[in-house]
């Protein structure tokens, strides 16, 4: 890398980010992290922000299909990924079987954390639709949740894991055998 | 038909959650959520010593810095002090004033000095390091020893021996004797660490001046919008009209944010005086080291027993830790208060006597935390009750069964009343579970395979429902308790109901409204709750002590009602009969005819004869549907109960405490909602073992805090947090107007003695009995290998 190419924190720039499915383009410092501008920038304010330091995952989005810290990333970094945020879980006013289910099952109560075990839970699963309780819970430990104990969180993901099974399963009978 | 179309009433049943749907969708909206056109930024100087004397504070190179649009000292914004008082003598409280800014010193690290101003929060942060601040250290008092030595450094000049608060508030004639005379005396001294309530939305205000209004906008979350109007419209000179406090979504609060917090006035007042609106973040570091802390206590206490395992006396001293300052409306007097008057909880105590302080030290202020103080003292009194069993040979299952008070209304020797409740049915229940599901059988069995496996218990209740009357006992100056609610049909026939309480996270907007739908016999979807803004609710005292269902939830009740009275009023003269043969239901309004005949009416005909006819009207009834209640409580509150059952498993090679089994059964009169009830427990048990077993903050000789990230600061996460069965029992109240009970603080208050009691369980054989939580993975190792003997 050349003296040229180095950019003081305070320097702004011009970076893309494709965030549910759209483009945007941001004129903002380098310093910024991902979080700070899907949140103030975007003002896709669903993603929230606990400590800054990628402990208590209340930031988690989905960076090309994975769950991230938004906290621990640059905006920068962002570029040519594709980001997913809260805000992409319904369709329209119709809510996600997801988000459903942490309803049904009391998973949330303040609801400060809950788009971060949302967005956690919605990676996780698409890359293990077969997970058991057990490792659920183990996925869960990622984030932090101050008010409901963990024990519905584990609850509304298995709900939903195992409903969408047996959706799979009547869709594809032949899978049965 | 939906369930309420049947007429079956919503109280009691666990309907969808209104507030869901925006939250699970990201379209809550937290303080940090808000964004205003021209907004800054703010953060704050914080001190980097535990005390000191300020010598020089320049804010000149912070000014200087690019994105830096003003940086302000106390001088600069010249605002008055925060003073939480008690109305109690000299000899008992000391009152401090906590300056909105560090002016003369610094008290503790993480005060605040001054507060910097930038277009974003980096340029604010950018700011703060450009701030110069020399010091006269002080040599910083750190602990209990060193603050109630007779020649100790003071951290308030006008608190001798660091004393703010020192009680003695009961002392049965002749104790001394009972003990001398008792058959068995056992002791305990218990220490718990200082920890922080957490919620997982740190603290944040955004401020400004609405010219239009002619008012300061203070968007903060507070679980006291009134109080914070209060504090905010006297330290900035203005008129209490001239402040609206509005508090968005709320991530939680935990007690920590029902106080006045300085950065929130401090932000305001930045605010007006650039004529711009400020938003304040709290950083997770700031929230760890410098907001508001809670629990570090220490007891020494005794009791007497006679040869059956009945208490026969109680000799308590308690010494809580407040940190720097006073906390405004509660006072450094809201933990050795509760402690000392609560003390005896669930158990028939003949004799009594308590010592209760509050010192002041150079550590992070506190709170109340979830539970204040009873998390200890019910650990105390378990702890007593475990050692008397093992010493007189008794179950400790059964000695607390020989003990629980059951015949109600119960008076005890702390000049309480205690309501009915179902204190031996819970312990007897929560036993048989533990029983019935084998863990006794699997003690036995791990015991003779070397393994370690403890169970505990503990029985406890929860005083809620306090009104004016026992805050008043407590002799604060500022006396919370009654609450207002206002209940408003529209031409429509949609309700919009207002409380002064205050849910961050409790599910209000669900459950005030089933309890506003059964009494008018609406459907649910067409009530709305309107809760944390100054300008559109009467008064109130906001959410703490669990008293949003009890004492919030009857006003609301009680208001519901009179409207309902005034609907029934108007259908009676429309029909010409009489209100009596008017229902509410199922979301009509029906007149029940001797003939067969049935009348119906819509809500909305009803509220267009009293909006948009009132011709109609006759002539004692006003035209409008609005009515309006308050509630208070004036016996001394209520008590909800529980038993915990724990069972654990310590490992001989990490220390580690494994929870195995965690049983709550719980009593909270009528539950609007059983599974938000559920959830407050579960939540509650989970911060109550997170503060027997992983969090504390700890000081180190300088008065460093330890924990300032979460790499230092062991939140449990769902792999430390075990499942929790809970078991309802209904003991309906007969004090509160929706017959509920508290149910916000039981988890906290019975796991840490749970825990502790089973832990202590498991290490029966190596004799060792551990006094202090967070109970470490090193203690429990130390105990169960302990160093050869040489």
């Amino acid at each position: 890398m050349t003296d040229d190419t180095l950019m003081t924190p305070r320097e702004p720039q011009l970076i893309a980010l494709n965030v549910n499915g759209e483009q945007h383009e941001v004129i903002t410092e380098a310093r910024r992290t991902l979080v700070d501008v899907l949140r103030h920038e975007l003002r896709l304010t669903g993603t929230h922000v606990g400590c800054e330091h990628g402990i208590c995952g209340a930031c988690t989005v989905l960076v090309d299909d994975r769950p991230v810290r938004a906290c621990l990333m640059f905006a920068a970094q962002a570029e040519g990924a594709r980001i997913r945020t809260v805000e992409s879980l319904a369709d329209g006013n119709r809510l996600s079987d997801l988000q459903r289910a942490f309803g049904e099952h009391h998973a949330l109560q303040c609801g400060f954390c809950t788009p971060g075990f949302l967005m956690l839970a919605e990676g996780f699963l698409a890359e293990r639709p077969e997970a058991t309780k057990e490792e659920i819970r183990e996925v869960v430990a990622a984030n932090m949740c101050r008010c409901t104990g963990y024990q519905t969180i584990v609850e509304a993901i298995d709900a939903c894991a195992t409903a969408r099974r047996r959706a799979c399963a009547r869709a594809c009978p032949s899978k049965e055998d | 038909m939906t369930p309420q179309e049947s007429g079956r009433p919503l109280v009691g049943r666990s309907v969808p959650r209104r507030e869901d749907r925006r939250l699970v969708s990201g379209r809550g909206r937290f303080v940090d959520d808000i964004a205003l056109p021209g907004m800054l930024h703010a953060q704050f100087v914080r001190s980097t010593v535990a005390h000191g004397e300020i010598m020089s504070l320049d804010l000149s190179a912070v000014r200087r810095v690019p994105g830096v649009v003003a940086a302000f000292s106390a001088d600069d914004l010249a605002i008055g002090d925060i003073t939480a008082q008690l109305a109690r003598p000299r000899s008992q409280f000391v009152p401090t004033a906590m300056p909105v800014l560090a002016r003369d010193k610094v008290r503790y690290v993480g005060e605040p000095l001054a507060i910097v101003v930038g277009l974003d929060a980096y340029a604010a942060e950018d700011g703060l390091e450009a701030a110069r601040v020399e010091y006269a250290p002080l040599p910083p008092v750190l602990g209990e020893e060193t603050a109630l030595a007779d020649d100790a450094v003071l951290v308030h000049d006008e608190a001798a021996r660091n004393t703010l608060v020192d009680v003695s508030l009961f002392a049965t004639d002749g104790i001394d004797d009972i003990f001398d005379a008792a058959h068995r005396v056992v002791e305990v001294d218990v220490t718990t660490g200082r920890q922080n309530a957490l919620p997982l939305e740190t603290r944040g205000a955004v401020a400004h001046w609405d010219d239009r209004e002619e008012q300061l906008l203070l968007q903060t979350c507070t679980q006291v919008p009134h109080q914070v109007r209060t504090v905010a419209s006297r330290c900035l000179r203005l008129d209490e009209r001239a402040v609206r406090v509005v508090v968005p979504d709320m991530g939680g609060g935990f007690g920590q944010k029902c106080v006045v917090g300085r950065e929130e006035i401090a932000a305001a007042a930045a605010a007006l005086r650039l004529g711009r609106p400020v938003k304040w973040i709290e950083d997770r570091k700031d929230a760890l080291s410098a907001s508001f802390l809670a629990r570090e206590q220490h007891y020494r206490a005794r009791a007497a027993f006679d040869t059956d395992g009945r208490i026969l006396a109680l000799d308590a001293d308690v010494v809580c830790d407040m940190g720097a300052y006073s906390c405004y409306p509660f006072t450094a007097g809201i933990e050795p208060l509760m402690a000392s008057a609560e003390m005896p909880g669930v158990y028939k105590v003949p004799a009594y006597r308590v010592r209760g302080r509050a010192i002041t030290t150079n550590k992070a202020p506190t709170a109340p935390y979830r539970g204040v103080s009873r998390p200890q003292y019910v650990m105390v009194v378990e702890r007593l009750f475990e050692r008397a069993a093992r010493e007189l040979g008794l179950d400790p299952v059964e000695i607390r069964r020989r003990n629980v008070i059951t015949d109600f209304p119960y008076t005890g020797v702390n000049d309480i009343t205690y309501d009915p409740g179902s204190y031996l049915e819970s312990l007897n229940l929560c036993e048989r579970v533990v029983r019935d599901e084998g863990w006794y059988d699997t003690r036995t069995a791990a015991a003779a395979e070397g393994r370690h496996i403890g169970i505990g218990y503990a029985c406890f209740s929860e005083r809620t429902g306090y009104g004016s009357s026992a805050f008043a006992q407590r002799k604060m100056q500022v006396v919370p308790g009654f609450d207002i609610s206002e209940v408003r049909m529209d031409t429509s026939g949609a309700v919009t109901v207002t409380t002064g309480t205050m849910s961050h996270g409790q599910s209000h907007e669900t459950t005030m409204a089933q309890i506003v739908a059964d009494a008018l016999g609406l459907d649910i979807a067409r009530v709305r709750l309107h809760q944390g803004d100054t300008d559109r609710v009467t008064y109130g005292w906001g959410t703490f002590a669990s008293r949003s269902i009890t004492v919030g939830g009857s006003a609301v009740r009680l208001a519901a009602e009179r409207l309902g009275d005034k609907l029934r009023a108007i259908a009676a003269a429309l029909w010409d009969t009489e209100p009596e043969q008017v229902e509410l239901a199922g979301g009509q309004v029906c007149r029940r005819g001797g003939d067969g005949a049935r009348d119906v009416l819509t809500h909305q005909e009803i509220a267009e004869v009293a909006y948009l006819r009132a011709d109609l009207l006759p002539k004692d009834i006003e035209p409008g549907l609005t009515a309006t209640a308050t509630f208070d409580v004036f016996n001394d509150g209520t008590f909800s109960n529980a038993t915990h059952g724990v069972v654990v498993e310590l490992h001989q090679d990490t220390g580690q405490v494994e929870i195995l089994r965690y049983v709550c059964v719980e009593d909270c009169g009528v539950a609007i909602h059983p599974q938000v009830v559920e959830g407050q427990c579960r939540g509650g048990i989970a911060q109550g073992i997170a503060g027997a077993l992983y969090e504390e903050v700890t000081y180190d000789a300088a008065g460093e805090p330890s924990a300032t990230s979460f790499m230092d600061y062991k939140v449990p996460t769902a792999q430390e947090i075990p499942e929790v069965s809970v078991h309802h029992l209904e003991t309906p109240c007969a004090f509160t107007a929706t017959g509920a009970k508290g149910a916000g603080e039981g988890g906290t208050i019975g796991a840490p003695a749970a825990v502790l009691n089973a832990v202590n369980d498991a290490l029966r054989p190596t004799g060792t009995e551990l006094d202090h939580t967070p109970i470490t993975p090193q203690t429990v190792h130390r105990a169960l290998n302990p160093e050869p003997v040489p």
